[in-house]
């Protein structure tokens, strides 16, 4: 992808860019790609967490659990991730601040990176909870029965049966959050948080030299993608033992 | 099972809080997220640098306070300091009457004049007549853009509104406009990298309009906020007699940045 | 399965067949009439309490930017998906010389921020102007110079990357039997494409589609950091000129719900015109 030849600099002016260390911007890009995956990771964990709830939610809860369920679901997955992140950038830690404040509490100082993680933990939550769902939905209800039936209690069942049964039916989607994850990091930079984007567009406007730094942002992200789906890969087939083999399993 | 979950949720929430609460003493001061030289840039090293970032630390330093440089993105910068994400704004902002309505600001620190910027070698001229059919970039939430609007909207082709002034330098080097207006140091800072030598030159200074435009540049404060305020100004007046202002100046500048 | 089909009006965009049947019947549950009198109480105090009043200054522009998002969205969901068929049959049994530049850039397209193929698109191919004076000169100048080409081109290229893939899989899910058939029948090659192939694997890819037209009006208000006008951006000079930080937020939010809407609307709407019975 990287075609240097367009790039009229001599091609040591661009390693000079690129270099890690302080005259050259390499360092800069790293540390955003260091941000940006603490957030990837961040924000897919509270959308796990989050996920695992609304799914239960969504399947055991009592009707008004449900209903409020879809509803977030629905908000999240049909408002652009941008103007989300807009409204709990600022209302989300305001609105957590004042009830503190309300209660007594000191104010807390929410950083950037902790507010990143919570915003898009937040969107990703919705579609996690509408992948667990589906994974949990897909267990054959005999294997649940015949646990209840041994008389397991709801934990063991979990670990035991609802987990593992659940894990391939659930691992592409999930794979495919983690992937949105990582890209979608790149949105808080409309925020002013530094992260890989932010840092390159600093970068470039300091440079002038902004197709370069854009490539090489690309290069960054496509790698992530490519070795998550390597690893991603590996999971499947350790998770898929014992099952007969799928075809088009995504 | 719901007590792992519970035990997961209470974890997730002290690590958030505990992460948070880490600098709650500390002064955030907020500046554009940008390269927006001379004031304040980032170099190679992550670091922010410039005549702005030195002034606003001598300021603190002067009155005592523990600050630490924020960077947050220019067009939501106001809400940020609304909202307590940061406490002061330091990113070369005109006090003007339409933001004193939401927020306040100290004494000005500086005050320098706003310039056209066009192409090189294209006749033009900084007034309603000479930007007749032009397209101009300017930066949004900034007294060029609510000049722009108020002078030119008339006359012009077209204006653009960009994020950061970089991105509409960029893009009269590009040819995609044809002028942009900004703060004079700024655009002759740029006039003077090899991009800007190639592309641009400055066309003049624009006929000032005090209610526009302002008085200068401030400090911007949360409203009520009066201690604060007060400390700035004190150390505002203070590094302005005791030279430390004019030794900061002299490392960028050659002439008096303060203005009259 | 105990799980009584719920459903909020616009809660499903991959389309679910099944849940039609049961939805009126479970709207006006006691605890349903709670949810809403409580939602329209805090609309209710959303639009009362909260500042409205710049909302006829900037009722123009905010119809402009509608429109603009709309046919932003339009445009490049009909061009993408022009493009994402070529890509899936490439990759679904083209040649290798085909197949394995049509998964290069679906890879590629797939595994990088949208944001940074537009900023790569409009100031990255921006900074190269300078150096190749000939360019002002030719006739696209009048186009490369505005924004919303670009606009236009990356979201075009994103649709088609991800559709691109969708479309592979429905090709390749096609039963082979169907396309032996034809071929018996005598069809030619493009008329076995065109009468059996295409509709098959367009049948296949719908309820996808509407999933992804959802995604695609998602990622419309990036282009306001290219400077086209969308609602997005006239929201932001709402927020700009007025200090407020969450009406204008809001009432966006609340625009692309009815947007979002309509497209899952009439995405049904179009799948239930087709009959569906799927060999």
């Amino acid at each position: 992808m990287a075609d240097t030849s367009i790039i009229p600099a001599a091609l040591s002016g661009i390693f000079e860019l690129l270099s890690p260390n302080p005259p050259g911007w390499g360092g800069n890009l790293l540390r955003g790609l260091a941000h940006s995956l603490q957030i990837a990771l961040g924000s897919f964990g509270m959308g796990l967490v989050i996920g695992t709830l609304g799914a239960y939610g969504k399947l055991y809860g009592g009707p008004v659990v449900r209903d409020l369920a879809a509803i977030y679901t629905t908000l999240v997955r049909a408002i652009p991730e941008l103007v989300l992140i807009l409204l709990l950038y600022y209302a989300g830690t305001d609105l957590i601040n004042r009830v503190l404040e309300g209660m007594g509490y000191q104010r807390v100082d929410i950083s950037g990176l902790v507010a990143g993680i919570v915003v898009l933990g937040f969107v990703q939550g919705a579609y996690a909870t509408e992948v667990l769902r589906g994974a949990i939905k897909s267990i054959p209800q005999g294997e649940v029965e015949a646990a209840r039936a041994y008389g397991m209690s709801p934990s063991l069942m979990m670990r035991r049966i609802t987990l593992p049964a659940m894990l391939p039916h659930a691992l592409p989607g999930l794979a495919n959050l983690w992937l949105i994850s990582t890209k979608d990091t790149s949105l808080l930079a409309v925020v002013g948080f530094a992260e890989l984007t932010l840092e390159t567009r600093q970068a470039a406007g300091a440079t002038k030299a902004y197709f370069l730094f854009y490539v090489a942002a690309g290069a960054l992200y496509l790698f992530i993608t490519l070795f998550s789906n390597a690893i991603i890969g590996r999971v499947e087939i350790w998770a898929r033992r014992g099952m007969p083999s799928v075809k088009e399993a995504r | 099972m719901k007590s792992i979950l519970k035990t997961t949720v209470a974890a997730v929430v002290l690590v958030v809080a505990g992460m948070g609460a880490a600098s709650a003493e500390q002064l955030k001061v907020g500046i554009a997220a940008e390269p927006y030289p001379p004031f304040t840039s980032p170099d190679a090293s992550g670091k922010w640098q410039g005549w702005e970032v030195d002034i606003i630390n001598a300021l603190c330093d002067q009155a005592k306070l523990d600050c630490v440089i924020t960077p947050v993105a220019w067009d939501g910068i106001i809400p940020a300091l609304t909202t307590k994400k940061i406490d002061m704004i330091a990113s070369s902002m005109s006090i003007t009457d339409e933001r004193l309505k939401t927020i306040d600001f100290s004494d000005k620190y500086y005050n320098t004049p706003t310039v056209i910027m066009g192409a090189k070698g294209e006749k033009m001229e900084p007034t309603p007549e000479g930007l007749k059919g032009k397209i101009i970039g300017v930066q949004v939430s900034t007294v060029h853009q609510a000049y722009a609007k108020k002078y030119f909207t008339s006359t012009a082709a077209e204006i653009k509104e960009y994020q950061t002034q970089d991105e509409a330098n960029q893009d009269l080097a590009a040819g995609r406009i044809d002028a942009t207006q900004a703060d004079s140091l700024a655009l002759e800072t740029f006039v003077q990298t090899d991009a800007g030598k190639a592309c641009c030159e400055i066309k003049g200074k624009v006929a000032d309009d005090l209610e526009i435009l302002g008085p200068g540049v401030g400090v911007g404060l949360r409203k009520g906020e009066t201690e604060l305020k007060d400390k700035i100004n004190a150390a505002i007046k203070a590094i302005r007699t005791d030279g430390k202002y004019d030794e900061i100046s002299k490392k960028y500048f050659n002439f008096d940045i303060y203005g009259g | 399965m105990s799980e009584t089909p719920i459903e909020v009006p616009i809660e499903t965009f991959p389309i679910h067949k099944e849940k039609d049947s049961s939805r009126k019947a479970g709207l006006l549950q006691p605890h349903r009439i709670v949810l809403a009198l409580i939602g329209s109480a805090l609309v209710g105090s959303t639009v009362y309490f909260m500042r409205w009043d710049w909302l006829h200054n900037y009722g123009d522009l905010i119809m402009q930017g509608l429109w603009r998002t709309i046919w932003i969205l339009i445009a490049t969901v009909v061009l993408g998906f022009l493009l994402a068929v070529p890509l899936g049959l490439a990759q679904a049994s083209g040649p290798a010389i085909l197949a394995v530049p049509a998964r290069v850039f679906c890879t590629i397209i797939r595994g990088t921020p949208l944001l940074i193929q537009l900023w790569l698109l409009y100031y990255g191919l921006g900074s190269l102007f300078p150096q190749y004076p000939w360019i002002r000169g030719s006739e696209l100048w009048p186009y490369l110079r505005q924004a919303w080409p670009y606009a236009v081109l990356a979201l075009t290229l994103s649709y088609a990357g991800y559709e691109g893939e969708v479309m592979r899989g429905a090709f390749a899910s096609v039963p082979k039997g169907q396309l032996e058939a034809a071929r018996a029948f005598g069809m030619r090659r493009f008329t076995i494409f065109r009468r059996i192939w295409l509709p098959q694997a367009i049948h296949r890819a719908l309820p996808t589609l509407a999933g992804e037209a959802v995604l695609q009006l998602k990622s419309t208000p990036l282009v306001a950091t290219i400077t086209v006008v969308d609602l997005y951006s006239v929201a932001s000079r709402v927020r700009q000129d007025t200090f407020l930080t969450y009406e204008p937020l809001l009432l966006l939010a609340a625009g692309y719900l009815v947007i979002t809407g309509i497209i899952v609307f009439l995405f049904r709407r179009v799948e239930r015109l087709i009959p569906s019975k799927l060999g």
